[in-house]
């Protein structure tokens, strides 16, 4: 849960969306507005904040907020 | 044949106030708009006084999200551009949208955004590096900016001739409409460099006043003890408009946009020549663009930086220009209150000089205690604003490369 909420507090900072649009299946690009810019940032947001390094290739999986989740976890963020 | 380019509609934020309404007032009450640097720790640099913006809520005029991928320069020019729209009350149509364009001039451009991203490379690496870097320095980014908010789909550009660039944008734009390119335009210069590189480079230079413990008096052009300009930052824009395209609309009219001149020094990259003849030159062409002659200018906004050498070459230019004339004009630097605003100021003072021409009140040029000798008897409406009926005004800037530009505005007659 708490991985969840510092996700969910990252992207609501980065992209200017409230809580209520981070719904898990929400897509970046569709539902919350990003693009190809506003993804890298927010990954790099990502890598500072929780300590790993995403390549080019993994991020091109990454569409909603819970692939997100899902990628950190595969990467043992708790 | 060309076509008669009306000015419809003002916008400014400068460190004098962030309106056109409150920056006018301020001028015209030979208020200060320099203080002490706040922006940074300038406690190792020389110079510790610049012109900021103050109390200004750039949530108004972008979101969040916007606010922390924008330099500074160009959350300026979107508000002064809100504004100078609002002012105009003007609405783009779809149908108008490819004959609207917008030209904004800015020296540096994002300049402090490339400071805090250096550092990011230096301290974490490359792989911390913005990806909104580079789309936050580029100087085009404050028209780009502009023209994708009002869906502006005609002439873009950004003239960066330093100190010059406003003037550059706003006669490349009055040339837009009298060249039938389109039909409105919106135009001015932006910038947004008080940092410590900048602060710094210019002190490197020698450029910058040092007056640090009376930052109000430390912009004095063509006053004896004058010791350099003072860095300011803002942003003026200007609503330009074809005469019919006003007119049929009922927009409200400031003046007549009826002369624009540039020349180049071909002389050294920051110090004009002797005489200014590359100044001389410009303001001629200025005047034969407006089929004037030099009797015909009532008040002329100088460049008026407060450097030693500007000041002086400028009014010897003036001299040669104006012969006989210069005693019945009046000369004066808005840099004296505004500080010099580089790629902003021509945006600025030719919002000045629209209202100017408005009210018929000529601001002051302040702190001129001591008029310097070299300059003889001009009336630079030394530190009280004059009334007078302005039915024209001369605009002059000249920027570090040798680039110059001057504007000529005129009362409008239909």
């Amino acid at each position: 849960m708490a991985l969840e909420t510092k996700v969910i507090e990252i992207i609501m900072e980065q992209l200017g969306v409230t809580r209520e649009e981070c719904v898990p299946e929400a897509s970046f690009v569709d539902d919350l507005g990003a693009d190809s810019l506003d993804i890298v940032e927010l990954i790099m947001e990502m890598e500072e904040n929780f300590g790993i390094q995403i390549a080019d290739d993994e991020l091109d999986k990454i569409r909603t907020i819970q692939d997100v989740i899902d990628f950190l976890k595969t990467k043992g963020v708790k | 044949m060309k076509r008669r380019v009306l000015i419809t509609g003002l916008g400014a934020l400068t460190p004098v106030g962030n309106s056109v309404g409150e920056a006018w007032e301020g001028v015209c009450s030979g208020r200060s708009g320099i203080g002490p640097i706040t922006r940074f720790d300038c406690s190792a640099h020389e110079t510790k006084i610049a012109g900021e913006i103050k109390n200004f809520d750039p949530l108004v005029h972008v979101d969040k999200k916007e606010l922390r991928r924008y330099d500074d320069f160009i959350v300026y020019a979107l508000a002064a551009a809100d504004m100078a729209i609002q002012d105009a009350a003007l609405s783009i149509g779809t149908d108008q949208a490819e004959r609207a364009g917008v030209i904004i001039g800015s020296a540096i451009g994002g300049l402090p955004t490339l400071e805090k991203e250096k550092e990011k490379l230096l301290n974490s690496g490359p792989r911390r590096i913005s990806p909104f870097a580079i789309p936050a320095a580029l100087a085009n980014l404050a028209a780009g900016h502009v023209s994708i908010r009002y869906h502006l789909k005609g002439p873009i550009n950004c003239p960066v001739t330093a100190c010059a660039s406003g003037t550059y944008a706003i006669g490349d734009a009055f040339r837009m409409i009298a060249w039938d390119h389109a039909d409105v335009m919106v135009a001015g210069g932006v910038e947004a460099v008080v940092s410590p590189l900048a602060i710094g480079a210019f002190n490197a230079m020698r450029a910058l006043s040092k007056r640090n413990d009376e930052p109000e008096k430390a912009s004095r052009p063509f006053d004896t003890d004058r010791d350099g300009f003072v860095l300011s930052e803002g942003c003026g824009i200007l609503i330009l408009e074809e005469y019919h395209h006003a007119l049929n609309r009922g927009a409200k009219v400031y003046a007549e946009l009826v002369g624009y001149g540039i020349t180049s020094d071909a002389f050294h990259m920051a110090a004009p020549p002797p005489g200014h003849e590359g100044a001389v030159r410009c303001m001629k062409a200025a005047l034969r663009d407006a089929s004037m002659g030099p009797e015909d200018i009532d008040y002329v906004n100088a460049h008026g930086t407060s450097t030693p050498l500007n000041d002086i070459y400028e009014v010897e230019a003036i001299r040669t220009v104006f012969g006989d004339h210069v005693s019945r004009l009046l000369v004066s630097s808005t840099k004296s209150m505004t500080g010099h605003l580089l790629g902003g100021a021509g945006g600025v003072e030719a919002v000045f000089a629209a209202k100017t021409i408005e009210d018929g009140i000529v601001p002051p040029t302040i702190n001129l205690n001591r008029p310097d000798p070299a300059a003889g008897a001009i009336d630079f409406v030394p530190n009280i604003a004059r009334k007078k009926d302005v039915r024209t005004v001369m605009s002059n800037t000249f920027g570090f490369g040798g680039a110059n530009a001057v504007l000529i505005l005129k009362k409008f007659e239909p």
